[in-house]
């Protein structure tokens, strides 16, 4: 996967996830292009489209749209389960995902895909595995922010 | 005073409350001044709330690039909560081209030996996202080690991370080669499918790595077995099939090493035929596995049963209720049209039910399929699609079928009957040059000359609305009149034809205001053409006398020098005899106005560009004199109604450095939602003005047709005038508003020019 897109039907950018190296303006040009082109889509339509030398995988889930650019060689129909299986983790992380959970709290589905796919490629492919290694993370982010005790703070311990 | 900044959550809400984009701005720049002021000097502990906002800001399009620095110093924290931002933020912010990104590399290198996975997995995650060649080469050793390491969080992580390395530095697949055959053994499918990954990638980048992992097919069958031949695992299955990821990845693997290699081929051979039996297909998810499964059959040395199960296979996809099936099923079937021809040849009909697909793949696939055998069933059938089919398909498919027809005509005959068919199904949607090729197809084949005419005239008598139709009849006409009027022919229905009717027939040609003047310069040469061959030139000449021409109709004919034959001077002379469309007996004020109606310019007609004026005729000159003829061009359509339309005064629009540009209205009577504005380009200065493009807008509520222009080039001096014609349809009389667009080169410079044309008078619109 070259890189995957999320917008909402505003054509509003949600997550931008670029696996192949372009300056801003490249990504900011494409990106709009790709919107464009997507949201000019009649719904009859099937979910893949040329664009350039590659293929565009997308998929509708509510109010956004979840956008993949694939290689020639990569099969298409496996990418719409990558993305489906995305939306189920996002989903079961923050319990009936919407979009704006994913505005609010955008690092999080970041940090959920980094824990799905690394460089591109499926990395994992239990949910639970997944998952828990989220559950995980989040526990020491927590464990890192909770605050001194009264008694560190006043340097008993 | 600390003025407390906003917290994420609040700065996104009150983005989101911002009601316009300036307002938006104007919260983020004041906010992103805070953000400054903190990288500067704030509190390191709340640094990464900070980054955060930033990150927020930076997704929306807004600059961000100050914040580099804070992520390489969030990163270098100990902290985990300043790590998983600082990263996310050197994965969003950072770019290999600039050379701040390498400062990262240290801390990755820390990161990725100290013990918590987790932070391990982030500099893993962050190295595989955004790390360059550089990188790479440094930090390759260090990921080498986590290849073998106990863990398996860090180890998938590790084996991707790997695969990057490698599109970076194809050099560095000597170190990661090695540890992928004692990493094929793992049993965990995120290892397992890294591993496959990495092979892969090792395999298309060196001849040396395919050869070398060929003798792991025995194994990839064996893993890939045991996943389909597992029961059902909640873990790893999705809809009932065995992690279709790593059956996908297994399957594209194989496909590499299968690859015009027979033994390893002969391996894979029952294996892909249990496969492809016995993958659940009522969800995607086994689809999926299907299709690679199909893929990786046809593309390897598979048996002869194995390859008609593939394509059977892709038949049924054909037959399939999803339609995203339906269009890999196609776009397969084009890539084995090659390769497999007779075998894909048996799914055309239902590839012809495909036909009705959105996307144009059934379209594509559908023409693949023709070959000389079997070129009139197959056009039979796109013909049929053409005259139902939605019009944004509509171009796609004529020119499809145009082109089966250019390479496996059987006949002549039926090779002019098909693009007639086209151009009378579809004619507006074919290509420009359809009209060259048909009238140089039918030139060289004499023996159709009769053929063509007639069924070219019916079809004209027809319908004179599609335009490449009308012209090539029009040329036809005017070349095999002849044909068209004496006896019959035996290919065609016996067809009593009168030289009135082909006359009638093109005079309505050049009256319609469908007709563009192109179409016109056909109809009126072929006029002209026949009234040098009847037996009654003055019927022809009468029709030719009522329609002056401009300069440009008259040189446009193929082949002869009109100014040569007898007719023209005849129809000079006559043209200059009477003043058409003028009414006779009227005063001079009014003769001299509509003057400006037609004439023919003498100069025009010997080639050499004349001092162009507007149309608008000194009195009395050029009126029943034969022997000075001094006439002046027309620029307006309405030369060529019979009906005087609603004159509606022309208007100057432009003018700079000598380049000009004028508007002439006209309101045709029958269809008063159309005004048809006819753009004239004119150059009095002493530098021609080249590559000249004018483009123009108007109000959504009218529809805009701008047809092609006379030319790009204005010459200097007044010479030949480049003309426009722009068709608007304006059905709710909204008051018009026009945008005009110029873009051209003049004396040494390159122009543009928007601007709005203020003073349309209001019966342009009213």
């Amino acid at each position: 996967m070259q890189f995957m897109l999320l917008f909402s039907r505003q054509g509003k950018l949600r997550l931008q996830k670029w696996y192949v190296s372009l300056s801003d303006r490249e990504k900011k040009k494409i990106t709009r292009e790709i919107v464009q082109t997507i949201l000019a889509r009649k719904p009859k339509m099937c979910s893949f489209l040329e664009w350039r030398d590659l293929k565009i995988v997308y998929k509708r889930y509510a109010s956004l749209y979840f956008c993949c650019a694939i290689e020639d060689q990569e099969n298409e129909l496996i990418t719409l389960e990558i993305i489906h299986r995305y939306v189920e983790l996002l989903d079961k992380y923050f319990g009936s995902v919407c979009e704006l959970d994913i505005i609010f709290n955008f690092e999080k589905a970041y940090f959920i895909l980094d824990e799905f796919l690394l460089g591109g490629e499926v990395q994992e492919t239990s949910k639970k595995n997944v998952l828990k290694a989220i559950e995980q993370a989040d526990l020491l982010q927590e464990e890192a922010e909770t605050p001194r005790s009264v008694l560190e703070e006043i340097g008993l311990t | 005073m600390v003025v407390p900044s906003l917290k994420l959550q609040d700065l996104i809400e009150e983005i989101r409350g911002a009601k316009t984009q300036a307002q938006e701005r104007e919260v983020i720049q004041k906010e992103c001044a805070h953000i400054r002021a903190s990288f500067r000097d704030g509190d390191p502990l709340h640094r990464h709330r900070q980054l955060a906002k930033l990150l927020y800001v930076h997704m929306l399009g807004y600059p961000a690039h100050f914040g580099q620095m804070e992520c390489l110093k969030l990163i270098a924290s100990p902290r985990f909560t300043d790590k998983r931002v600082g990263y996310l933020g050197a994965m969003l912010l950072l770019d290999e081209r600039q050379d701040a990104h390498l400062l990262i590399t240290n801390s990755i290198k820390n990161d990725l030996s100290q013990g918590i996975q987790a932070v391990q997995g982030l500099a893993l995650c962050t190295l595989s996202t955004v790390g360059s060649a550089e990188m790479c080469w440094d930090l390759a050793t260090e990921v080498e080690k986590l290849l073998l390491q106990p863990g398996s969080y860090v180890r998938k992580k590790a084996v991707l991370t790997a695969v990057h390395m490698i599109r970076k530095v194809p050099e560095l697949s000597n170190i990661f080669l090695p540890p992928c055959a004692q990493l094929l053994h793992e049993r965990h499918h995120g290892i397992l499918l890294g591993t496959i990954t990495l092979i892969t990638e090792l395999c298309e980048r060196s001849p040396a790595a395919l050869k070398h992992f060929r003798k792991v097919v025995p194994q990839l069958v064996q893993i890939l077995r045991t996943l389909v031949m597992t029961g059902y695992s909640t873990e790893h299955s999705i809809s009932g099939v065995s992690d279709p990821f790593l059956q996908v990845q297994i399957l594209r693997l194989l496909r590499i090493l299968g690859r015009n290699h027979e033994e390893s081929s002969e391996t894979m051979n029952d294996l892909l035929a249990q496969v492809a039996t016995n993958t659940d297909t009522s969800r995607n998810a086994g689809n999926a596995v299907l299709f690679e499964t199909v893929l990786t059959i046809m593309d390897t040395r598979s048996a002869a049963g194995l390859r008609v199960l593939a394509v059977n296979i892709l038949g049924r996809f054909l037959l399939n209720n999803d339609k995203n099936i339906r269009y890999v099923a196609l776009t397969s079937l084009l890539r084995m049209v090659q390769s497999d021809h007779s075998a894909v040849q048996r799914h055309r009909p239902t590839v012809v039910e495909c036909l009705r697909e959105p996307d144009k793949a059934g379209q594509r696939a559908h023409l693949a399929l023709v070959n000389s055998s079997n070129v009139r069933a197959m056009t039979q059938e796109l013909q049929s699609f053409l005259e139902s089919c939605p019009p944004d398909l509509r171009a796609d498919c004529a020119s499809g079928i145009l082109l089966a027809a250019e390479r496996f005509a059987p006949t002549k005959r039926w090779h002019i009957d098909t693009i007639l068919r086209v151009l009378t199904t579809a004619g507006t949607h074919v290509r420009d040059d359809a009209v060259a090729n048909l009238t140089q197809l039918i030139g060289g084949a004499q023996e159709l000359h009769a053929y063509s005419v007639r069924r070219l005239y019916s079809a004209l008598a027809e319908d004179i609305s599609q335009q490449p139709l009308v012209q090539v009849a029009a040329w036809c006409i005017g070349e095999y009149g002849d044909l068209l009027l004496e006896g019959s022919c035996e290919e065609t229905e016996p067809l009593q034809v009168k030289e009135e009717e082909v006359l009638a027939l093109l005079e309505k040609v050049l009256q319609s205001h469908m007709s563009l003047p192109a179409t016109r310069g056909y109809a009126l040469t072929a006029l002209m053409k026949l009234s040098t061959r009847h037996s009654d030139p003055p019927c022809a000449q009468g029709s030719a006398r009522s329609y002056p021409s401009s300069h440009r109709l008259l040189m446009k004919s193929p082949g002869s020098t009109q100014r040569d034959t007898p007719i023209f001077h005849l129809l000079r002379a006559a043209i200059l005899e009477k003043m058409p469309l003028v009414e006779r007996g009227g005063t001079q004020d009014e003769e001299a106005k509509e003057s400006k109606e037609a004439q023919l310019s003498e100069a025009a007609l010997v080639s050499t560009e004349p001092p162009v004026r507007r149309p608008e005729a000194p009195r009395g000159r050029g009126l029943g004199r034969a022997s000075t003829p001094t006439c002046y061009l027309p620029h307006t359509l309405s030369c060529f109604s019979l009906h005087t339309p609603a004159s509606v005064p022309n208007l100057r629009v432009f003018e700079r450095e000598g380049l000009q540009l004028n508007l002439s209205f006209v309101r045709p009577p029958e269809t008063p939602a159309l005004l048809l504005i006819t753009v004239t380009a004119v150059n009095t200065s002493g530098a021609d003005v080249t590559h000249f493009v004018c483009q123009a807008a108007v109000p959504k509520s009218c529809q805009l047709q701008l047809q092609a222009p006379s030319g790009d080039t204005v010459p200097a001096q007044g010479g030949l005038p480049v003309t426009q014609l722009l068709r608007i349809f304006n059905p709710n009389k909204a008051p018009l508003r026009l945008k005009l667009r110029l873009t051209y080169h003049h004396l040494g410079q390159s122009v543009q020019e928007i601007f709005e044309v203020n003073n349309l008078p209001a019966e342009t619109w009213q």
